[in-house]
Parts: structure tokens; C-alpha cells; sequence
């Protein structure tokens, strides 16, 4: 019985109209395999990496500057070949994307909660509010995304004392970068708020009588999502680069415990003299990541906008 | 009347439309404001039809948004069962009168959340106002509104693109009806509806007033939909009740010249080979309104005294006129060419 009811669910999920447009969209089931490849290749990097590239203990300076496995001199027990210090490329790049999955994830939720809660507020309330809410938006817009992240990075790592930093990097990274991107949920949400506020459903609300902030988040809330489902999933690309073009200027994760960016910018040291295995493979992960996700979003955006329909 | 569910006291209510403020001072403007209903009086008696009828943007939804509270009156009073509405300062305390006045709004398809099943949009009156307890309770008697709008209670688990505009309007109904209200508020319920579903709705919603006794105050602008549910009509001009009588009197003895008007729009077999007065002019801009008694750009029987002097609602031959004309006696009887 449970069983059919399950086999009903994947039945009636195969053939909605978002399914449909998934099986027959190459580009998107393609970007879907890769990034699901790369994810679940993170999520369980200490089981899938042949090496733990954090265990000093198993890495050797003997084995450092080996090239891939395919060239001269290449080992099988590092596919991807070795960096300086004899770490295995390939184990360091799943370990690596585990922390830039997490902090582009965790970025993105934050940003998507302060953008949509300022979006509410400012789309109901209007008047001052609103105003006040739009415009400190608009400042922050007029300078580039990245910009705010290094200040905010900058700020922090200023005031906290040098050997707290390393602990709470990725807690500053997350900040930073969602910080640094909740303008355009806001913007979104306001504007959908603004059209959803004056429907007769939201009207019929008040009518029966029920509380302004209940409204909000079981009226308005649930109508204003679709869209930021599909910026969420661009945004969730762009914090990975904002993450890995911070890491790569020095000032994200520490590098004992690499982020794909630190991994790119380790590398890049070596690149000019012939070790160019170290920083190409991480560069190549992490553009592949951030391809199959812009075009996975892209895919969303059309699949769910009725007017392409 | 002593037994009045709503009365409403020289209500009116102004929007600002002013240009902003900056703008204004180097315009040199003052601000701008709309009188969408201006002073209007009346009241509904228990178990009655009340209607409201008139041109687009004469105020009758604002007054229809007022009663319900989406809007507050700028002057004026609001009774519902001899309590004013504006003595109730928190919400707490408007609950309970808020709870027995509700509304079945004119778009059956912008008025139900399309996120909600039927069964929680039937049920948000009773969850807000704690009217039952527990889940299966709740159920039971979303079970039977549904049934009493003529749906059936496995409709309750689908969500509202599932039904046609006439299947939503009935559940429209049915949540009005959720929180066991006495008197409904009804803006255009039909308007956006088939001619064949109009009168099924109409029906119900007659139907419901004789089963439960209801008091209806009936916005529309269709005579014909009036003429089938009222038992009194008020007609509205620019913001103002021009006429004021019972559906039998009004449609027999129009009064007021821009009732005669009205009526002298509405296609009749009778008519036919007559001459058909054509309308003359459009209604005026509510910022501006026009001096004196709001209708007499329009009227064949302005004098001077109608441009200046605003006329106010008084008996006349059953009714209640506003118009100089009337009162003065040099108005033609109704039935002959205007």
C-alpha cells in the first residue's frame, strides 16, 4: 500500500509540466548531472578522495610536484597529480568544493532571508519605510557586489583578535557575501509585494480580520517566492565565485583548509613554472560548478515564467 | 427604524492625490484631494437587500470598502448594530462587530489565495477568530458550507484553478458565510461572471438571506441584477446618494433626473420604435466636482439655484430626492419623453 502511494508520488512528479520541460531540455538534465556529480562528490569527499589532503600524517614532501597520473613521472595514486606540499589535487578539489558549496549555500539562504524579509516590510508597509529600506538598497547597489563583501570581510577581520579569525573565516565569508547580494531579492520581493498587497485574496484577509504579519507570511509570502526561487539559484553560482575570487585575493578561508579559490590561487604561483596541474583542475571544478548552475537557473527561470509557456 | 444593522452618518472619504511634495512647492500647487464618497447617509434594516447603484467611479465600492473596514471614513460615522466602528480603537476590540460583517468581493479569480486548498480558504475566518476547536470540528463545518453553496466536501481538498468562476464565487460565499456573519457586503459579486452563472449565483445568494437572514448591501451597476435581488436601492452620483427608494418605487416613479437617465438606458422590449434619449456628457472628475448639485452639467432641468445651492436628500412622493427640480414641482411625470 505505502508502496503504491509512493510510486503514485514519483508518477504524478514525472509527469508535471516542470518534468516535462526538464526531460526534454539537454542543457539542463546535462548541467543537472554535473552538478549533482560535484555535490554529492563534496558531501562525501572522506569517503569517495583517495587521500585526505588534511591528514599530515599521510601526506609526504616526497611525493610533492607529482604531475597526473597520464604524464611522465605520474603516479596512479594521484590521479590528478600533487600540489607543493604532496597533498593529492583531486582529494583537495572534492574537499575544496565541500566548503565552497557550504558557504555559497549558506550565503545564498542568508541573503535570500534579509532580501525577502526587507522586501516584504518595505512592499507592505510602503511610505517612509519603504523608502528608507529602497534607497540604503540603492546605495548599496551602486557599488559592486564585491566590493561590499571585501569591505565587510576587511571591517571584520580588523576588529577580531588574529587567532580568532581562522575559526570563524567561514562564519565572516557567509556574512559578507550575503550581505552583499540581499539588494536584489529585496528589490524582487518588493516589487511582487507591492502587486500581491492590493489582491482581492489579500483583502479578503483583512476583511475576515486576520493580523497584518500573518497576512505577510501565509498570504503574501508563498505568492512572491517563485521568483526568488530563480535568482536564489543564479545567486548561489555568483556566491561561489564571490567566495572563490575572495579566497583568491588572500582573504577567505585560511589555507590549511582550502576552498576551491585558495586552491586556484596556491597554484597560480606555480603555474609559469611547468606545475600547472595544481591550479587548472581546481580552476576547471569550479567553472564547471559555476556553468552548470547558471544554466540550471536559467532553465528554472524559463521553465517556470508562464509567458514562455 | 429601530432595527438598523448598519447606519451610515454623513460618510465621506477623501484620497490625497497630490502630486509629491517636492513637486508641489515649485508648482506652486496645493495638494489634491478626490472626494470619492461625500456625505452619504443611509441605513439597512434587518434582513433587507439594500442597493447600490451608479456609473463607474461614483464611490460605490469605496462605500462598500468602508463598511467592511478596508478603509477608514475621513469624517462621518459608521454604525453596525448601533456600535460605531471608529469608537473600537485596536483590532481586538473590532473583532467581534468585524467578525459578523463580511464580503464576497467582484474577481473570483484575485479573491482566493491560488496556494490554498478551499478547505483552509473556508476555514481562515474560523481559525482567526477561534470560532472552533480541533481539527475534525473545523472540517466537519467547512464540510457543510460547502455543501450549503451547493458544492460538494471533496471539493475542499482542491485548490481554486481546479473551478470555474461561478464554482469560486460560491466558495467566496462560502467563507464569507465561515464566520457566521448577519450582514454580507456584495461588490459586484457578479460582474465578472457568465450571464447564464449570474442568475445561479444570484439564486444561492437569496437562497442563503431567506435560510440564514441575512442583510445584503448590493453593489452593482447592472439595473437588471437590482431589480432581481433589492428590496431598496440608493443611487449613487459623483459620491452622493441622489435618490434613495424602495426597488418597486424606483423602477415605477424614478424621481431624481439622473435615475430617469439611468433607466432610460436600459434595452426594453416596450421600447421599441421610440426614441431613445441619448446621454448626454460623461460623469465629471470627483477632484473637481461640479458646483452646486454635482449632476447639473448633464441635466435637462438645470436652472441657476442648481449650480450654486447643493441639494440635499428630501422626501418626494415615497422617495428621497435630491434635487432642486423635484422639490420645486417642475419636473414632467415619468413615463412620457424626458
Amino acid at each position: 500500500m505505502a508502496v503504491d502511494v509512493r510510486a503514485g508520488v514519483v508518477r504524478r512528479a514525472w509527469d508535471t509540466d516542470l518534468a516535462y520541460s526538464f526531460r526534454n531540455s539537454p542543457v539542463a538534465v546535462i548541467s543537472a548531472i554535473v552538478t549533482l556529480v560535484l555535490i554529492l562528490g563534496s558531501l562525501f569527499a572522506p569517503w569517495v578522495a583517495p587521500h585526505n589532503p588534511f591528514d599530515l600524517s599521510t601526506i609526504s614532501l616526497i611525493d610533492a610536484f607529482d604531475p597526473p597520473q597520464w604524464i611522465e613521472g605520474g603516479s596512479p595514486d594521484f590521479p590528478l597529480g600533487t600540489d607543493e606540499q604532496g597533498r593529492d589535487v583531486l582529494s583537495a578539489i572534492l574537499f575544496g568544493g565541500r566548503i565552497s558549496l557550504g558557504v555559497g549555500l549558506f550565503s545564498t539562504i542568508f541573503a535570500v532571508v534579509l532580501g525577502v524579509t526587507a522586501g516584504l516590510i518595505a512592499g507592505w508597509r510602503g511610505g517612509v519605510i519603504d523608502a528608507f529600506i529602497m534607497r540604503v538598497a540603492d546605495v548599496q547597489l551602486s557599488f559592486p557586489a564585491i566590493l561590499v563583501a571585501l569591505l565587510i570581510d576587511g571591517i571584520v577581520r580588523s576588529t577580531l583578535p588574529h587567532d580568532e579569525q581562522d575559526q570563524i573565516a567561514m562564519l565572516v565569508l557567509v556574512g559578507s557575501i550575503g550581505l552583499s547580494g540581499w539588494v536584489q531579492f529585496a528589490r524582487l520581493v518588493r516589487g511582487s509585494t507591492l502587486v500581491e498587497r492590493n489582491k482581492e485574496y489579500v483583502q479578503a484577509a483583512r476583511v475576515i480580520g486576520v493580523h497584518p504579519i500573518r497576512i505577510v507570511v501565509t498570504h503574501v509570502l508563498p505568492n512572491v517566492l517563485t521568483p526568488v526561487l530563480v535568482v536564489a539559484t543564479i545567486y548561489f553560482a555568483f556566491a561561489i565565485i564571490t567566495e572563490a575570487t575572495l579566497s583568491f585575493l588572500g582573504v577567505g578561508v585560511p589555507p590549511t583548509e582550502p576552498s576551491l579559490g585558495t586552491l586556484i590561487r596556491v597554484g597560480n604561483g606555480y603555474l609559469f613554472s611547468g606545475e600547472w596541474w595544481i591550479t587548472v583542475f581546481p580552476a576547471v571544478t569550479l567553472a564547471a560548478l559555476v556553468l552548470s548552475v547558471n544554466l540550471l537557473g536559467d532553465w528554472v527561470r524559463d521553465a517556470l515564467n508562464p509567458r514562455l509557456q | 427604524m429601530a432595527d438598523a444593522v448598519l447606519r451610515l452618518n454623513d460618510v465621506r472619504r477623501l484620497f490625497d492625490v497630490s502630486a509629491p511634495w517636492l513637486a508641489r512647492i515649485l508648482s506652486g500647487t496645493g495638494p489634491r484631494m478626490l472626494k470619492a464618497v461625500d456625505g452619504v447617509t443611509f441605513e439597512i434594516a434587518r434582513g433587507e437587500t439594500f442597493a447600490l447603484v451608479g456609473e463607474s467611479g461614483c464611490g460605490k465600492s469605496t462605500v462598500a470598502r468602508l463598511v467592511v473596514g478596508l478603509y477608514e471614513p475621513s469624517s462621518g460615522s459608521i454604525e453596525i448594530d448601533g456600535t460605531d466602528i471608529a469608537s473600537l480603537k485596536t483590532r481586538k476590540a473590532q473583532a467581534p462587530v468585524r467578525r459578523r460583517v463580511q464580503m464576497v468581493f467582484q474577481d473570483p479569480y484575485a479573491s482566493l489565495n491560488p496556494r490554498w486548498r478551499v478547505k483552509d480558504i473556508i476555514a481562515e475566518p474560523i481559525r482567526t477568530h477561534g470560532l472552533i476547536r480541533g481539527e475534525a470540528a473545523i472540517r466537519a463545518r467547512v464540510d457543510e458550507l460547502l455543501r450549503q453553496v451547493s458544492l460538494t466536501p471533496a471539493d475542499g481538498d482542491k485548490y481554486p484553478h481546479a473551478f470555474s468562476g461561478g464554482q469560486r464565487q460560491r466558495i467566496s460565499i462560502a467563507r464569507a458565510l465561515a464566520s457566521e456573519p448577519e450582514f454580507l457586503v456584495l461588490d459586484e459579486p457578479t460582474s465578472a461572471l457568465d450571464v447564464s452563472v449570474q442568475a445561479q449565483i444570484l439564486n444561492l445568494m437569496k437562497d442563503l438571506q431567506r435560510r440564514l437572514g441575512l442583510t445584503y448591501l448590493f453593489i452593482s451597476h447592472n439595473l437588471a441584477v437590482i431589480y432581481h435581488v433589492s428590496d431598496k436601492v440608493g443611487v449613487m452620483y459623483l459620491g452622493r446618494l441622489v435618490e434613495v427608494a424602495a426597488k418597486a418605487d424606483l423602477f415605477a416613479r424614478p424621481q431624481h433626473p439622473y435615475t430617469r437617465l439611468l433607466l432610460d438606458t436600459v434595452p426594453d422590449l416596450a421600447m421599441t420604435g421610440r426614441e431613445r434619449v441619448a446621454v448626454r456628457g460623461e460623469v465629471p472628475n470627483p477632484i473637481d466636482p461640479p458646483s452646486g448639485c454635482a449632476f447639473h452639467p448633464r441635466c435637462p432641468f438645470a436652472n441657476e439655484r442648481c449650480k450654486t445651492e447643493r441639494p440635499s436628500l428630501l422626501a418626494a412622493g415615497g422617495n428621497m430626492v435630491a434635487c432642486h427640480a423635484v422639490q420645486e414641482g417642475r419636473l414632467p411625470p415619468w413615463g412620457g419623453a424626458a
